[in-house]
């Protein structure tokens, strides 16, 4: 139930939309997208975009960033039944060819960050977890995203990909409920995204998962199709895909495409 | 409005009519469409001729167990525990009573999510005294069963018992100084007065409590997590068939609905169909 809305800005973002449209011609200018832009992004985006749509606004003044934050499938399932969302940021392919499948998106969906797995442990790894094989100990409180969501599916990959049976004491329903639990010293380890554990700071540790069992996530981002202010979605995409999107994504532990 | 109108009301049952004015009758309506409509909308999308497999599948009669099993216990902790608390909160004059009733009533404003890591620091294997039960007895309440009963019951208790004190504030308490003159102990006093009084109320309390904690979700996900068998309960089995799954989803949600819906019907008029009757012959 991490769904954290996180309103940077709300005051005059409907009204300037109304004026930005109609002096707004080409949209290639920075001056020209205004409005309330609504973004709808996975969990584990939730401290970068933060920060790029902070970014973003300092660049438009005349524009502000809402953002909604939660499990990308929760989030797919929101815009399906029409929830008002300029774009979508999803972790996972899946969720986002939910919606192009369903003709919800009104751009093809581009990857803009790939994010690895990790283990997160304790700070200072008090089991002593060294890989994924560790998980195994019956003894060891471990838990995981529910396969419902993608870092669940992105989990059960990596533990078959390692061939390491694991009996998760629970099944969360977004990363962000697995990283407070080993936050809160109520499991050992869990496993989520590298960018979790640098979100985590002090209060959590990450173990690698080498390369060769690893797999990467996919980040794509669309416009969506009714989207209420297309010009200001695609101006925050572009943002992302950006020069300047990649480094606050890159300080966030996020990997470039 | 008027007194006379007053007056009119009191052959209540005879009326024909509602006895309501317009305007009233009108926003009672809206307010009857606002319950019925969202319930309608999931009856108008259910998938009805896959609903029987839905229904069959063995995680969702997993989740449905669970679901009755810990939320009876929630109900039955909250009676045992939620009483003497009304008790204490209606009878009892003691410094800093409207404290410890917000205290006790906190958890019913609390976002449940809040609740459950306010649980982890209490009772989870770090908590105030989680700590001590683990390092003790070896009991940790996260992720287990007995986690769902204590979120549920963290959640639903209030319910009882502002609904049991209400109900002892009303009753005379010359019913029980009667008793004790006539030489009843305290503890038979409040068995054969107080608990028989406030039956009907305490009725009422018990289904609200048990509502609330068959429906309960933010509390239990956090505290107990989610486990087919242990800790997946049917609202989190719902919650999360709808990521995958929004058809199995929805009949999911309806039997649940079903279930409380039912209860709800066949307790009202048994139970807390005659609540004030016996509270106002005691007061007039």
């Amino acid at each position: 139930m991490v769904r954290r809305t996180v309103r940077l800005l709300i005051s005059a973002g409907a009204l300037t939309s109304l004026l930005g449209a109609s002096c707004g011609a080409d949209g290639s200018g920075s001056a020209t997208v205004s409005g309330a832009v609504t973004v709808f992004a996975a969990a584990s985006l939730t401290a970068a975009f933060t920060d790029i749509g902070a970014a973003f606004m300092v660049d438009r003044p005349d524009a502000t960033v809402t953002f909604n934050f939660a499990a990308s499938s929760e989030l797919a399932a929101q815009i399906g039944q029409g929830a008002p969302a300029d774009v979508f940021a999803s972790a996972d392919l899946n969720s986002m060819s939910k919606l192009t499948d369903a003709g919800s998106t009104a751009t093809e969906p581009v990857v803009f960050a790939t994010n690895l797995a990790e283990i997160i442990v304790e700070p200072g790894n008090p089991r002593g977890i060294t890989g994924v094989a560790d998980l195994e100990n019956e003894e060891m409180i471990v838990v995981l995203c529910a396969p419902e969501v993608p870092c669940g599916a992105y989990a059960a990959q990596i533990l078959e990909n390692a061939g390491v049976t694991v009996t998760p004491k629970s099944l969360e329903e977004n990363v962000k409920a697995v990283v407070t639990k080993v936050m809160l010293g109520e499991a050992d380890a869990g496993i989520v995204y590298a960018t979790d554990v640098i979100a985590a700071g002090a209060d959590a540790a990450g173990v690698m998962i080498p390369a060769g069992i690893n797999v990467a996530a996919e980040y794509p981002i669309a416009v969506t199709k009714e989207a209420p202010n297309r010009e200001g979605a695609q101006a925050f995409v572009d943002f992302v895909s950006s020069d300047r999107g990649q480094r606050i994504l890159a300080s966030y532990g996020f990997l470039a495409p | 409005m008027s007194p006379s109108r007053h007056r009119q009301r009191k052959p209540r049952t005879r009326r024909r009519g509602t006895g309501l004015p317009v305007p009233v009758l009108a926003l009672a309506v809206v307010a009857v469409a606002f319950f019925a409509l969202p319930l309608i909308g999931l009856l108008w999308r259910a998938p009805w001729s896959n609903a029987w497999r839905y229904l069959t599948d063995d995680d969702a009669l997993t989740a449905l167990r669970l679901s009755m099993i810990c939320s009876l216990w929630a109900t039955g902790l909250s009676i045992v525990f939620g009483v003497p608390l009304a008790w204490l909160l209606a009878r009892v004059e003691f410094p800093g009573r409207g404290v410890v009733r917000a205290l006790c009533t906190l958890s019913m404003v609390l976002p449940p999510v809040v609740g459950g890591v306010a649980l982890f620091f209490a009772l989870g294997r770090r908590g105030i005294v989680g700590q001590y039960l683990d390092r003790w007895f070896g009991v940790t309440l996260p992720f287990t069963t007995a986690g769902v009963v204590v979120a549920q019951t963290f959640v639903a208790m209030p319910f009882l018992v502002i609904t049991v004190e209400a109900s002892i504030r009303q009753l005379d308490s010359r019913f029980e100084d009667a008793s004790r003159t006539l030489g009843a102990s305290r503890w038979y006093t409040f068995r054969r007065v107080t608990v028989p009084a406030i039956r009907p109320a305490l009725a009422a309390g018990a289904v609200l409590a048990w509502a609330r904690a068959l429906g309960e979700f933010g509390a239990t996900i956090t505290f107990a997590g989610n486990f087919p068998g242990t800790t997946q309960t049917m609202p989190l089995a719902v919650y999360l068939a709808l990521e995958t799954n929004p058809e199995a989803a929805i009949v999911l949600a309806l039997v649940l609905i079903a279930i409380s819906f039912a209860v709800l019907v066949g307790l009202r008029d048994r139970w807390f169909g005659r609540t004030d009757q016996p509270l106002v012959t005691v007061a007039t």
